[in-house]
């Protein structure tokens, strides 16, 4: 199953050429501090950043804007459409 | 998370469903390849709003379904052995092989344990140094590379007493195959989000090239999904297959390369079979003999039996999206999730879990 919530890196731990040592990092997930690998991740990330954890292992890391680009492609997207269907629904 | 909700909010959701049902003007006949997809599509009722000329089919995306019978007796067996601890993802618990399952061996007193994260397996033998510590290496492109650091750490820090039974799998390989099948008829690719995120849009381009499939990657929320769906619609009315990528703030093109590069080190490609489908060349993943000390087939000279799929189950069709489960006279009679017969029950991605679960509107 894939966890697709990003979570925000607190600490880190290691570097990324060293795989010597841990390469931890801590991520707040609903107020909890919880520590994921950082082995195989993308891009180490920087505090402040998010990761996308699967098995307890960060495989992405994201900045808060890239996640905030992705949306407002798909507010883009709805903006070619009719007006009519603009109309927030709640149903 | 406020950027997460935002993924979620109806009224961006509402417009996506009317543009979806505009953009279908030739029949898609589209395959997801993703247990979390399976479960978001019915979750969030997708399947409910598609418009006529679009059907989706669930494909080979579950890894707990696609572990075959035979691994599955292999694993019973070994969690038998004195000595021997075996842990693994949940799913794998209740997963039927061709007689009885991990749960039952465990009631006869195997010692299993649950896991989140192969590093937990990895402190499980830190904690047991009398038992052989196995985890049950069962996953695709996003799990393997996780599985492939956790040995480097034993390496590095001498946990002698761990292993892993490697069953991995790669999607690209077994997904081509299924669609050389004349009577699958599959036009529009949903490919697999965090699968995605390993080995990048880009390994979609030979289903553009050589099958002409439209290839979308797309998320897991409903907006990702809906978009998913108009992109692949609009490709297919418009004759323009192609890799898009609505999922860039996880999936870039070349894919996660020092994912990659950890699988390369440990693992190599090998003959491997799938519940359902067969042996397929090279779609699996062996431990290479450089770290022969952590494959638990040679540490513990495990061979896999021969073993059938249980009588009248379809998983196997299920699984190439070529039957679906209320097609299977099994299905919600005596395989339930309560006494599952079938590894599509059992699993909570799997596709008749989905359909028992969110009745079968299709």
């Amino acid at each position: 199953m894939c966890l697709a919530i990003p979570m925000k890196v607190e600490k880190v731990e290691g570097n990324p050429d060293d795989f010597t040592q841990n390469q931890i990092a801590t991520v707040n997930m609903n107020g909890i501090g919880k520590q994921v690998r950082l082995d195989v991740v993308d891009r180490w990330p920087e505090v402040g950043d998010y990761v996308i954890v699967h098995a307890g292992f960060a495989i992405h890391s994201l900045v808060e804007e890239e996640a905030k680009k992705n949306i407002e492609l798909i507010r883009e997207l709805a903006s070619h459409m009719p007006e009519e269907m603009l109309i927030a629904g709640d149903d | 998370m406020k950027h997460l909700d935002e993924y979620r909010d109806k009224a961006l959701v509402k417009p996506l469903v009317a543009e979806l049902a505009r953009s279908v003007s030739k029949p898609v006949r589209l395959m997801e390849v993703c247990g979390t997809h399976t479960m978001a599509i019915f979750r969030n009722g997708v399947r409910s709003i598609l418009p006529e000329g679009m059907e989706i089919v669930s494909g080979p995306g579950c890894p707990v379904c696609v572990t075959s019978a035979s691994h599955m007796d292999a694993f019973i067996a070994m969690a038998e052995m004195a000595g021997v601890r075996v842990t693994i993802f949940g799913d794998l618990f209740r997963v039927p092989g061709s007689n009885g399952s991990l749960a039952q061996a465990s009631s006869r007193g195997a010692k299993i344990d649950i896991v989140y994260s192969p590093m937990d397996a990895l402190d499980i033998a830190r904690n047991n140094p009398e038992d052989m510590v196995v985890f049950l290496g069962v996953g695709f492109e996003t799990t393997t590379p996780a599985i492939g650091a956790t040995i480097l750490v034993a390496q590095r820090e001498h946990i002698d007493n761990f292993c892993v039974f490697s069953t991995h799998k790669v999607i690209p390989g077994p997904l081509e195959l299924l669609m050389q099948d004349p009577d699958l008829k599959i036009n529009a690719l949903l490919c697999p989000g965090h699968v995605s995120a390993i080995i990048g849009a880009g390994a979609y381009q030979p289903f553009v090239d050589k099958f002409g499939l439209s290839c979308v990657v797309a998320g897991f929320e409903p907006a990702d999904l809906l978009n998913g769906l108009i992109l692949l619609a609009r490709q297919v009315s418009e004759n323009n297959p192609r890799v898009e990528n609505l999922y860039p703030r996880v999936v870039s093109w070349e894919g996660n390369g020092r994912a990659i590069s950890m699988v390369d080190e440990i693992f190599e490609p090998v003959d491997m079979e799938w519940r359902g489908l067969g042996v397929l060349p090279l779609s699996g993943l062996a431990i290479k003999e450089k770290y022969a000390h952590f494959d638990a087939q040679k540490r513990l000279d495990i061979t896999i039996p021969e073993s059938g799929e249980a009588k009248g189950c379809l998983c196997g069709q299920i699984l190439k999206g070529i039957t679906i489960p209320p097609q299977c006279p099994l299905f919600d009679k005596r395989c339930t999730p309560a006494n599952p017969i079938g590894p599509c029950m059992v699993s909570s991605e799997g596709t008749c879990a989905a359909y028992h679960k969110y009745g079968r509107d299709d």
